[in-house]
């Protein structure tokens, strides 16, 4: 667990940067309270990369939207820096699966968006645009409209202004999973370097066990109904490095059995899709 | 037609293709070749000079009986005459002001009103069903009532315009702003948007189709009412008053140029609308 926290310089304080303490969570369905999340503890630390998987309906991103403080309506305790989440704040920011840039505004309106009520001055606020539009590769883009981009450009776009206002935190909500396979991987590839090089503390949630492998210094299984956290697994830096590692095929498969999908034994062949059951 | 349809396919492969600089060239053709396809397109000219074609045959062939229906070469005589002689300009000035007037002043109220409903759900709660109960009373039963608070002179007219224009405004900015998707409302809350920055960056633009359709439907309920206060309040000069003069004096070719002309204004409020929809609104043909 220490190994991941290498590129992080160990804090002053040893408080863990996101510090989830026995989290429950039930909805209100027709009437009938049906749990979502049940006893959810977990520690982030600062710089680290944490992916969460799960099939469908395991409260995956319910448990994102407790930490981004949209929803409020839970026990436990949720505590950022050691202070408890009570709405949402300038330490974290999110990308949907849907990039969710307005139509009407232009790419670098967009990013500039976030900076809105960052108390950055104008020029600023347009050098973090500019300075975010180059770290994805779009600079050149600026001025085009979101209908005017390919759907791998208005995520990256999304990944940008996320990141424009320099959050601790980055929650990642199935970011790539509209995507086509190949633009999915080139965007990982990218995804890993921006928030190394942005030092943010990132929050995966996917349900491609692949890219949680490859992209999450720990994995974090949930298994569903209600959202529970089946296992926490450290992964190996080979893994995260090589797709065609023996450590990164071992990891995919223990990851796999863990969510119950068939598993056949070790002879099986490397590097094919995975794709759990709902 | 076929212009436009071709024009929506290059768009949208434009689009797929990612790069920006084409599909704004798409979008730029798609305008031109709407431009084009109209002013090409002869099927609404056929109708309208069928039309003409019978006004004249039944006025040469003495199907109706001539005081009742002008040849159309007497109501462009008539034109002639009044454009150089008479009044008709003047009138026609004095209806557009009142008309613009009203629309504002109904457009302006419809606007704030729908945009503070459309924010504040429990205002909504509060104040909309009486708006929409409004909504239902036929626009013409207003008229004793107005002509009675405000007179039938030029306030009468235009508060009775201006009722007219307030309700497509109110209702559609009010629907508009309080249907913006839930999605967008997250996003405003994650990038901790302002109250004002939220109504500015993500209603209105999101609204604006809605507000549009309002408008639109303002433009056509003024007018409609524009005709109606000048034909049951006070004679005043305007068109409604020339109306009303053709047939008590019964000099049809007035009558029938009055028309003409209270058509033609509305096609062109009409055609305006949607070209200005079409521009404003450009980003919303994803």
């Amino acid at each position: 667990m220490t190994a991941p926290l290498a590129s992080a310089p160990a804090l002053a304080a040893r408080h863990p940067a996101l510090d989830i303490r026995n989290v429950n969570k039930t909805f209100l369905v027709q009437g009938r309270p049906i749990e979502a999340l049940a006893g959810i503890t977990l520690t982030v630390e600062a710089g680290a990369f944490v992916s969460v998987v799960g099939a469908s309906g395991c409260g995956k991103s319910t448990l994102l939207r407790l930490i981004l403080g949209l929803d409020r309506d839970y026990s436990g305790e949720i505590r950022l820096d050691d202070r408890l989440v009570d709405g949402p704040g300038a330490d974290r920011a999110i990308v949907f699966q849907e990039h969710r840039l307005l139509p009407w505004l232009t790419v670098e309106a967009n990013v500039g968006a976030a900076l809105l009520h960052s108390g950055l001055d104008k020029p600023a606020r347009r050098r973090a645009v500019a300075e975010h539009l180059e770290l994805v590769g779009l600079e050149a883009f600026a001025k085009a409209y979101p209908a005017q981009l390919s759907g791998g450009m208005a995520q990256r776009v999304a990944i940008a202004r996320a990141l424009a206002n320099r959050p601790r935190f980055l929650l990642l909500d199935e970011p790539l999973g509209a995507l086509d396979a190949l633009t999915r991987l080139r965007l990982q590839e990218e995804l890993k370097r921006i928030v190394a090089s942005e030092g943010a503390t990132a929050i995966l949630v996917t349900h491609d066990v692949d890219e949680a492998v490859y992209l999450g210094h720990r994995i974090v299984v949930l298994h569903p109904r209600p959202g529970r956290i089946a296992a926490v697994l450290n992964v190996p830096e080979v893994a995260r490095r090589d797709r065609s590692s023996p450590q990164f095929v071992a990891l995919r498969d223990q990851v796999l059995e863990l969510l119950g999908v068939v598993h056949a034994p070790a002879e099986r062949g490397v590097g094919a899709g995975a794709e759990t059951t709902a | 037609m076929s212009i436009d349809a071709l024009s929506g396919t290059a768009r949208s492969t434009a689009r797929d293709a990612a790069p920006a600089a084409p599909s704004r060239l798409a979008t730029a053709l798609r305008g031109t070749g709407h431009a084009l396809g109209r002013s090409l397109d002869w099927r609404p000219w056929a109708s309208f000079g069928a039309l003409l074609l019978l006004w004249f045959a039944a006025h040469h062939f003495g199907w109706v009986e001539r005081k009742y229906l002008p040849s159309p070469l007497d109501v462009v005589h008539r034109l002639v005459v009044e454009v150089t002689q008479g009044t008709i300009l003047f009138d026609l000035k004095e209806t557009l002001r009142r008309n613009l007037a009203g629309l504002v002043i109904g457009v302006a109220a419809g606007l704030a009103l729908g945009g503070l409903l459309g924010l504040s759900g429990r205002l909504g709660k509060i104040v909309g069903p009486t708006v929409l109960a409004q909504r239902q009373t036929a626009l013409f039963a207003w008229v004793p009532l107005l002509s009675m608070w405000f007179g039938g002179a030029d306030p009468g007219k235009i508060a009775f315009i201006a009722v007219a224009a307030f309700q497509p405004m109110v209702v559609n900015t009010w629907r508009g702003i309080s249907l913006v998707p839930a999605t967008y409302r997250e996003l405003s809350d994650v990038l901790l948007f302002s109250r004002w920055t939220y109504f500015r960056l993500v209603a209105v633009p999101s609204a604006l189709p809605m507000i549009f359709t309002g408008l639109h439907g303002a433009l056509i309920y003024a007018w409609l009412a524009t005709v109606g206060s000048e034909l049951f309040l006070n004679i005043a000069p305007g068109l409604g008053g020339r109306l009303n003069e053709g047939s008590q004096l019964f000099e049809i070719d007035l009558l029938f140029l009055a028309i003409a002309l209270f058509g033609l204004v509305g096609l062109a409020y009409n055609t305006l609308a949607e070209r200005a929809e079409a521009l404003l609104v450009r980003w919303h043909a994803r």
